[in-house]
């Protein structure tokens, strides 16, 4: 919470004054009212003077005028100062996300980081605004009251002093009693939710294995110990305000008891008395809010240090590189020029035990193509985010164009490398604002011509506002398919130097999938690339069909590439590859591009061509 | 890792596709905020507190003492000021200090205290206790209901919807509407009684308290009126806002592969800075509140203070003590508390008011039709089945499956292909009936579906499918679902025929390894391994395998085929898969196509008759 305020604060130290200050005015005249009234009592009354009890009315509301005034003023400067440093800690936390690696964003989540930019920033605005308003007015009260009745008179002011720490106590006591309870009925709570979503995700293997009893019974023993702790949680919870009343209460007959006492012998007045109830009855009363004030400053500073947690973590990847790569240097020898070369690289994702990616040695010439293949889990998403540095390798050597990944700007590398996710991505606008988003210049030439390539034109054409056409978030408005084309269309936009597919064509059937792969090869022999050098692709799949063609492949498993090299060669020397072949490929194929020759008659098994996203978007 | 063929239709996808905006999509009579189904009626407030009744009903001795806890509570509270201003009171002056009226004074005060105090935690207690036990009955119809809907409710649903009406909006009722209500109970008595104290102290100036105090009132409702406004404002940017932070951190990685970051922090930025605009607006007049109304009852405590001393000088305009006008003061305080209150109170209330609905409409939703009196049980079935002409569709209009008659032998293995949506799994839905055919019968062992008891006609048939399904608990537990009963040797002999035993064995404690939801560190090929145990365990007659490899990677595939195989010896199986190996060796491969059977025949006959079969074989290829 201090981090943050030290580093927001600065812009706002005007208001941070001047709002408590204000309030501080309005808490003294609260403060006095006792007082007045007291003197009412024993003056006015007293000397039955009507002119000084109206004099002591006029005072009293003369007060309440001039208290609401400051106070308007501390109210706005509290809007002012919390909603202006919630506004730049949410910017500056979106900006310092938009700067995390891919290292950093995988160790927060997703959605952590969704509710710290939306909640968390929310609760520091609030306990801040909460901050310039109350946080003066109510110990400030408490105390005050304390002050001025030990004023008053010091023996009578010891019973202050005593109540006082009791009720902090019994606030304490049944705080630190309640707060494990809470938990345990949030866990609870949980776990009613898990019950009830198993029941649901599972209803087909629930019903057809009959046990609808059984789920009924396992939530309701869920159910009631939920209740059971919440009614134990209650029981302690609700001792709180008749306690605070009884303490308060007894406080107010010991000073009428001891203040008759006094009155009695003298030197004392039934006015101060009534002075001395009502002070006694704001204390306690502040004290209430104090104890609110000091949960919501819990919550806070919770929230802050999420927040902070973000703010403090530095990006894994600098941009450190100072001159841009000078590609046309490149691109003088591009036939003999390496596009992409790996040396011994390695990575490990933090704390795992095993490195996702380890000692990959490979090469691949300008305008080649690079298949990477294995099974689930084996590093191959990983071996290419080294490529556009989406990690950084812990070890070995990376190199684009002949140059250090990390020696490129990072805005330059990531323009010349295009990686096309998994996951189709699309955000909401229009299907021109998502193609635009690597090159905000590009013309609606450019942007079909990557639409063809990426096999999308025509389904693109047939809607009825073309590129205008709307996105929803998530691109939900469009097929699973249709969603992979767009993307990789984007990525095509902006013309890259380097295409990396990683296995983003799952969706498509075999058919468009090939037509895609040779409409990329149309590109690499086009040279369309601003440099003038062709297009290098890397293409990450799981179907043997999709990497075959490449001019290597590389074999991926546990992160090692166990095999290099062409289609045929890797039948020839690699096991793993060969048996990936065998399951995917029927017997005579195998035979037959065993033998180095093309496959006479097919019989992969596989997608039913129909079944995938063809006959959706018809 | 998304498994490279396009995954079909999910049974579930499927039905809640076609559900679109149809009545499916309500509870047959919940009508909760859905603006599509206008037909049904609001369920009025009265309509929803006498079904809450129902629920409270049950634990009424809470509610009772709860009540009359509060109207205990609150008049001892209320004795309070009074008890305080009598001992004053008795303190004149010097000398002038009555004692013994004092010390009776005090007792009166600690016992009232005392009393006033054990009646507050009384009325606390029950209606916590109240508002769990009633959260907690709702919560046990809620979970009772959902195992007895059709199928196609739950299809029909966002399943996070369903869990928030059973965890959350149950929540509302218990802690929203009963305490509430109970808050609102206790307002009004509260009202009630200072009134009734301030009359039996002095009419008169108890009449100038209730005319002065609804000027609090009318301050806080018109700056509550004029905040409401802008906070509605910004609730709206901000969701704004959240929803552009959702959308783009949830893709930032893309951001990043793009270089785009620049471009969405101006995105950003534009967004915030309204949001700063519309939320300092909107936190300044709600600011305005506490220190409106706290403005107003300094004046009316000035105004009392006057009057009242005025009373004790010249008894105008009431003769009054000076511990009377203390009293005075402190009931202007508690009087006007309550009417400031209610507007936060009677919101709480029209939240819960809405959460109830929303419970109250899972609780209407229909329910499956029990089986009739005396169904007979499908005791060692054969595993027979044969569909005949059967029709069915999910919407009423959109006809789905269109005359179908498939005749399987028993111990048959029947291949179903065919694009997505042709309803293939549709067929398992109406075979285990999730679903009821709409025309045409669906025989097992000769004797239509609708005839048997469902637990019985359920038994004989094993289902695995797309989605494993793992609940929270252990390996042993999750094998044994279908046969609680099983011995640990039985599950073990299960796990080995499905070649799950190797890698179980491997797991931290084996066989007692507790799984979290949906199986955690389990690939997808092991998941579904011991999906197949868990029928393996059953002997079903029937075998219905619903794309149960999709989702696995060609090599694991081949892996968890032999166990498919071992599963499939000697049973009747109905197929549904895009993998032709598995339906290369059927007896019999249907092809269907809008919700009919185009083809069939085994694979060779069906290549060779060259028509839809082996085209869509064929289109595989480049």
């Amino acid at each position: 919470m201090f981090q943050l305020f030290r580093r927001f604060a600065g812009p706002y130290l005007f208001q941070i004054v001047v709002g408590p200050a204000c309030k501080l005015i309005e808490v003294l005249f609260d403060l006095l009212t006792p007082l007045v009234i007291a003197r009412m009592i024993d003056a006015a009354v007293a000397a039955r003077d009507v002119d000084a009890l109206l004099r002591y009315g006029v005072l009293l509301a003369g007060m309440a005028v001039v208290g609401i005034c400051f106070t308007l003023v501390c109210q706005k400067m509290a809007a002012l100062a919390s909603q202006g440093m919630g506004t730049a800690i949410r910017g500056a936390l979106f900006e310092h996300v938009n700067e995390l690696s891919y290292a950093e964003l995988d160790r927060f989540g997703t959605p952590s980081l969704i509710t710290r930019i939306t909640n968390d920033v929310n609760q520091v605005q609030l306990a801040i605004a909460l901050g310039i308003r109350q946080l003066i007015r109510w110990p400030f009260l408490a105390v005050g009251s304390m002050v001025a009745a030990l004023l008053i008179d010091v023996e009578l002011g010891v019973i202050f002093l005593e109540a006082t720490p009791l009720i902090g106590f019994v606030f304490w006591f049944v705080m630190a009693r309640c707060v494990p309870y809470f938990r345990q009925m949030q866990q609870k709570l949980d776990r009613i939710g898990l019950i009830t979503r198993e029941g649901l995700s599972g209803v087909r293997v629930v019903r057809a294995f009959v046990r609808e009893e059984h789920e009924r019974e396992r939530f309701a023993e869920a159910a009631r110990e939920q209740a059971a702790t919440a009614i134990a949680a209650g029981r302690l919870s609700s001792t709180l305000n008749p306690v605070t009343f009884l303490v308060m209460n007894l406080a107010v007959c010991a000073i009428l008891w001891r203040g008759g006492v006094r009155v009695d012998a003298g030197g004392f007045t039934q006015g101060q008395v009534v002075a001395f109830v009502n002070y006694m009855t704001q204390t306690l009363l502040s004290i209430v809010y104090v104890a609110n004030l000091v949960v919501v400053f819990t919550r806070a500073s919770a929230s802050a240090a999420r927040v902070n947690e973000v703010l403090r973590c530095v990006p894994g990847i600098a941009d450190e590189a100072t001159a841009p790569v000078d590609l046309s240097a490149v691109a003088a020898g591009a036939d003999e020029a390496l596009a992409l070369r790996l040396d011994g690289a390695t990575f490990s994702y933090p704390d795992a035990a095993a490195p996702a990616v380890e000692d990959v040695s490979l090469e691949l010439r300008c305008g080649g193509t690079l298949g990477v293949i294995g099974g689930t889990g084996s590093g191959k998403s990983t071996l290419v985010s080294l490529l556009p540095r989406l990690y950084d390798a812990t070890a070995g050597a990376v190199e684009v164009m002949g140059v250090d990944v990390r020696s490129w700007p990072l805005d330059q590398l990531r323009r010349a490398v295009s990686i096309v996710p998994q996951k189709a991505e699309l955000v909401s606008g229009t299907i021109r604002s998502n193609l635009l988003w690597r090159d905000v210049e590009a013309d609606d030439a450019e942007l079909w011509s990557a639409l063809e390539a990426a096999q999308a034109g025509e389904f693109v054409r047939a809607l009825p506002d073309g590129l205008d056409a709307h996105v929803e978030a998530g691109g939900a408005n469009f097929s699973g398919g249709q969603r992979q084309r767009l993307t990789i269309a984007r990525a095509l936009v902006g013309a890259p130097e380097v295409l990396i597919l990683d296995d983003s064509s799952s969706a498509l059937d075999f058919k468009t999938d090939a037509a895609l792969r040779a409409a990329v090869r149309g590109l690499a022999r086009a040279a369309t690339t601003r440099s003038g050098l062709p297009l290098t692709c890397v293409i990450v799949s799981q179907r043997v069909s999709s990497v075959r063609d490449a001019d290597r492949i590389c074999v991926m498993s546990h992160g090692r590439a166990v095999g290099l090299g062409p289609h045929a060669q890797l039948m020839e020397g690699c096991g793993l590859y060969r048996e990936i072949c065998a399951s995917q490929l029927s017997e005579a194929e195998m035979a037959a591009v065993g033998a180095g020759a093309p496959a006479a008659e097919p019989r992969r098994p596989g997608c039913c061509a129909t079944e995938g996203d063809e006959c959706r978007d018809a | 890792m998304p498994n490279p063929y396009a995954s079909t239709g999910s049974v579930a996808t499927v039905a809640a596709s076609v559900s679109g905006n149809d009545s499916l999509n309500d509870f047959g009579g919940g009508p909760e905020g859905s603006s599509r189904d206008s037909r049904v009626p609001r369920m009025g407030a009265r309509q929803v507190v006498r079904r809450l009744l129902g629920y409270v009903g049950p634990h009424r001795i809470s509610l009772v003492v709860s009540f009359a806890a509060s109207v205990a509570s609150i008049c001892l509270q209320l004795y309070v000021p009074i008890l305080i201003g009598r001992g004053i009171d008795c303190i004149l002056g010097p000398g002038e200090v009555d004692f013994d009226a004092l010390a009776g004074v005090l007792a009166m005060l600690a016992a009232v205290v005392v009393a006033a105090a054990v009646t507050q935690w009384l009325q606390g207690y029950c209606v916590n206790r109240l508002a769990c036990e009633t959260a907690r009955d709702l919560r046990l119809a809620a979970s009772a209901k959902l195992s007895r809907v059709p199928v196609s409710v739950i299809d029909g649903h966002a399943h996070g919807d369903l869990i928030s009406r059973v965890v959350n909006d149950v929540d509302q009722v218990g802690d929203g509407l009963l305490q509430g209500l109970t808050q609102l109970f206790s307002g009004v008595v509260t009202i009630v009684g200072t009134l009734g104290f301030m009359l039996a102290t002095s009419a008169p100036m108890a009449l100038v308290v209730v005319l002065v105090t609804p000027l609090s009132v009318f301050a806080a409702t018109a700056i509550a009126k004029c905040s409401n406004r802008s906070f509605t404002e910004q609730q709206r940017i901000q969701g704004g806002l959240g929803a552009y932070i959702e959308e783009y951190v949830g893709v930032q990685r893309l951001v990043a592969a793009c270089a785009y970051g620049e471009r969405s922090r101006a995105g950003f930025d534009a967004l915030n800075a309204e949001l700063y605009a519309v939320g300092e607006r909107a936190q300044f007049l709600s600011s305005l509140s506490n220190p409106g109304t706290r403005f107003i009852n300094n004046i009316i405590y000035a105004v009392v203070a006057v009057l009242g001393c005025l009373g004790v000088i010249t008894g105008f305009p009431a003769r009054l003590t000076v511990g009377e006008v203390q009293v005075f003061l402190s009931y202007a305080n508690q009087y006007t508390k309550p009417f400031n209150e209610v507007t936060g109170v009677i919101a709480q209330i029209q939240t819960a008011f809405a959460s109830a609905r929303r419970v109250f409409a899972l609780l209407d939703a229909s329910e499956v039709a029990p089986d009739a009196p005396g169904a007979p049980e499908l005791a060692d079935p054969r595993g027979a089945v044969a569909f005949e002409h059967v029709d069915f569709s999910y919407v009423a209009h959109r006809p789905l499956l269109r005359d179908i008659c498939i005749e399987a032998e028993p111990g048959a293995r029947v291949a179903l292909v065919g694009p997505t949506g042709c309803g293939k799994t549709t067929l398992i839905n109406l075979l285990l009936r999730f679903y009821d055919v709409d025309a045409g019968v669906l025989r097992v062992d000769g004797r239509p579906v609708g005839e048997y008891a469902r637990a019985s006609l359920r038994r004989s048939f094993g289902m695995v499918l797309q989605e494993s399904w793992l609940f929270e608990g252990t390996v042993h537990d999750n094998i044994a679902y279908g046969r609680p009963e099983a011995t640990r040797a039985q599950v073990e002999e299960a796990a080995r025929r499905a070649r799950a035993d190797a890698f179980i064995r491997a797991l931290p404690q084996g066989y007692d390894t507790v799984l979290p939801e949906g199986g955690g560190s389990l690939s997808q090929g092991q998941r579904q391994l011991l999906c197949i145990a868990r029928v393996m365990l059953t002997d079903p007659a029937v075998l219905l395998l619903d794309e149960a490899t999709s989702s696995i990677d060609t090599r694991t595939e081949l892996q968890v085929q032999a166990a498919f195989d071992e599963l499939m010896r000697d049973r009747t199986s109905f197929v549904v898969a895009h993998r032709l190996s598995t339906v290369r060796d059927a007896d019999c491969i249907l092809v269907m196509r809008d919700g009919r059977i185009v083809e069939r025949g085994r694979h060779e006959e069906l290549l060779a008759a060259d028509g839809a079969y082996a085209a869509l074989y064929r289109s595989q290829f480049a």
